[in-house]
């Protein structure tokens, strides 16, 4: 053996970073040469190493854990801000945070998400407020007489006379890409207050319901403080009647008809899209 | 999509680590949770990230020093999912474990930071320095601090029920 030539004298933090393989090769060597004579920091450095072991015995087997139900769902994407930013300018200019958007391309006629802790509406007070948006919606385009209240010619006055119930802006969306001309609509009482109806014709007479209460409020408002909160389009069947529908901040939106669910979702999304577009 | 792919790669090192700071499976899937969210909501500065890593477990440290501050409501999460922990060590070890697992928690919050991202993400100590916010040399005293302290503890020289630590101004 050489005789070991003068080496600066090891400290603290080198033994640290020797336990831990962060000093170099060479000082690596020295560290050990050092350990050689010294048996009670010999003692600790093993300590420190069989730290090391039973730390990652104890909490290695974690990383093949399945993980959990909300831990994958908060590593997804958000919905991106400007759909959410749109939502926002909505119906509703008075309004400041909205909750995000969630199409998520899967409109596709499949029952879309069950009820998750990310939603803006509970199960409960969806389900609830679905079906009274059938009810509603059974009720009045049931009636060949007077299914609105006031018709699609005085328009103007109905979003007036809605948007002042309502105490926030109304639009009535234009359909009749989709084969739907405007009715008119009427004013309804909702689980807490207002709720606006506005009523939709295709050429073989079926009728569409567009349901819009602010009655969500709470839930939609609680929620949109929480930068993910979620906001996703569901289905509900009410006997003959499919209802979508969603949340957005305050309000509630529920399309209801006697439609077969994919052609629902289309008009759902033409309805979300034209109502995000206003200012 | 790219940024969740990216994301949930480090999802289960995240999980590691915050379960053996939190000490209990709930209260570390929480602050996953809490994490992600907030790596969400600064999506942004993500392209300007160099250190994934350091970036978030530095958000996670910061929520977890935000948690530790507030007295906070317990709560159980509602995740029948997935069963607790598959730690299954033989019969033997699992005393042993356990009292790692105890003298952990004794260990103050500052320096088991520190001892588990040496220890078990094998961070540099400039990098636990970038994660945490703090010089280098602090990361070297609580470090040592932390695996002497953890090293009595474990020989049983500490006593574990101590309610008040007489002697240490230098914990």
């Amino acid at each position: 053996m050489t005789p070991i030539p003068p080496s600066p004298p090891v400290t603290e933090d080198e033994l640290h970073a020797y336990v831990d393989g962060q000093l170099p090769a060479e000082r690596q060597r020295e560290v050990e040469a050092w350990l050689a004579g010294r048996p009670e920091e010999a003692r600790r450095v093993a300590a420190y190493r069989a730290q090391k072991r039973e730390l990652h015995a104890l909490f290695d087997p974690v990383l093949d854990e399945p993980l959990p139900q909300r831990v994958r769902q908060a590593a997804r994407a958000p919905v991106p801000w400007y759909a959410r930013r749109l939502a926002a300018g909505l119906v509703l200019a008075l309004l400041g945070g909205a909750a995000g958007w969630g199409l998520r391309g899967a409109v596709d006629g499949a029952a879309l998400h069950g009820p998750t802790s990310g939603d803006g509406l509970t199960a409960a007070a969806g389900s609830g407020f679905a079906a009274r948006a059938a009810v509603a919606h059974t009720v009045y385009s049931a009636d060949a007489r007077r299914p609105v209240e006031v018709d699609a010619a005085h328009e103007e006055q109905l979003v007036a006379w809605l948007s002042k119930r309502m105490a926030a802006p109304m639009h009535a969306p234009r359909l009749q890409a989709l084969g739907y001309a405007l009715e008119g609509g009427r004013l309804l009482p909702g689980g807490r207050g207002p709720v606006a109806q506005f009523m939709y014709r295709d050429a073989a007479g079926g009728r569409l319901t567009l349901y819009v209460s602010n009655e969500l409020g709470e839930a939609g408002a609680g929620r949109s403080a929480t930068p993910n909160a979620e906001t996703a389009f569901r289905f509900a069947r009410e006997g003959a009647v499919n209802v979508f529908y969603w949340v957005d901040g305050p309000f509630g939106y529920a399309l209801a008809a006697d439609a077969g669910r994919e052609a629902l979702a289309r008009i759902g999304e033409e309805v979300y899209r034209q109502l995000a577009e206003r200012p | 999509m790219r940024d969740e792919q990216l994301l949930l790669t480090w999802v289960p090192r995240l999980r590691r680590y915050a379960r053996a700071l939190a000490g209990n499976r709930d209260d570390a899937d929480d602050l996953v949770q809490d994490t992600l969210l907030r790596a969400w909501s600064r999506a942004a500065l993500w392209r300007g990230v160099a250190d994934m890593r350091a970036w978030l477990f530095g958000i996670m440290h910061n929520l977890h020093v935000d948690g530790a501050r507030r007295p906070r409501l317990a709560t159980v999460a509602l995740d029948a999912d997935v069963p607790e922990a598959p730690v299954a060590p033989a019969q033997d070890e699992r005393l042993a474990l356990r009292d790692l697992q105890a003298a952990l928690d004794r260990l103050p919050a500052e320096q088991k930071e520190v001892l588990l991202l040496v220890a078990l993400e094998d961070m540099a100590y400039a990098d636990v320095a970038r994660t945490l916010g703090i010089p280098i040399g602090t990361v070297m005293s609580r470090l040592s601090r932390g695996r002497e302290r953890l090293r009595a503890l474990l020989e049983g020289r500490e006593a574990p029920q101590r309610l008040q630590v007489v002697r240490s101004r230098t914990p």
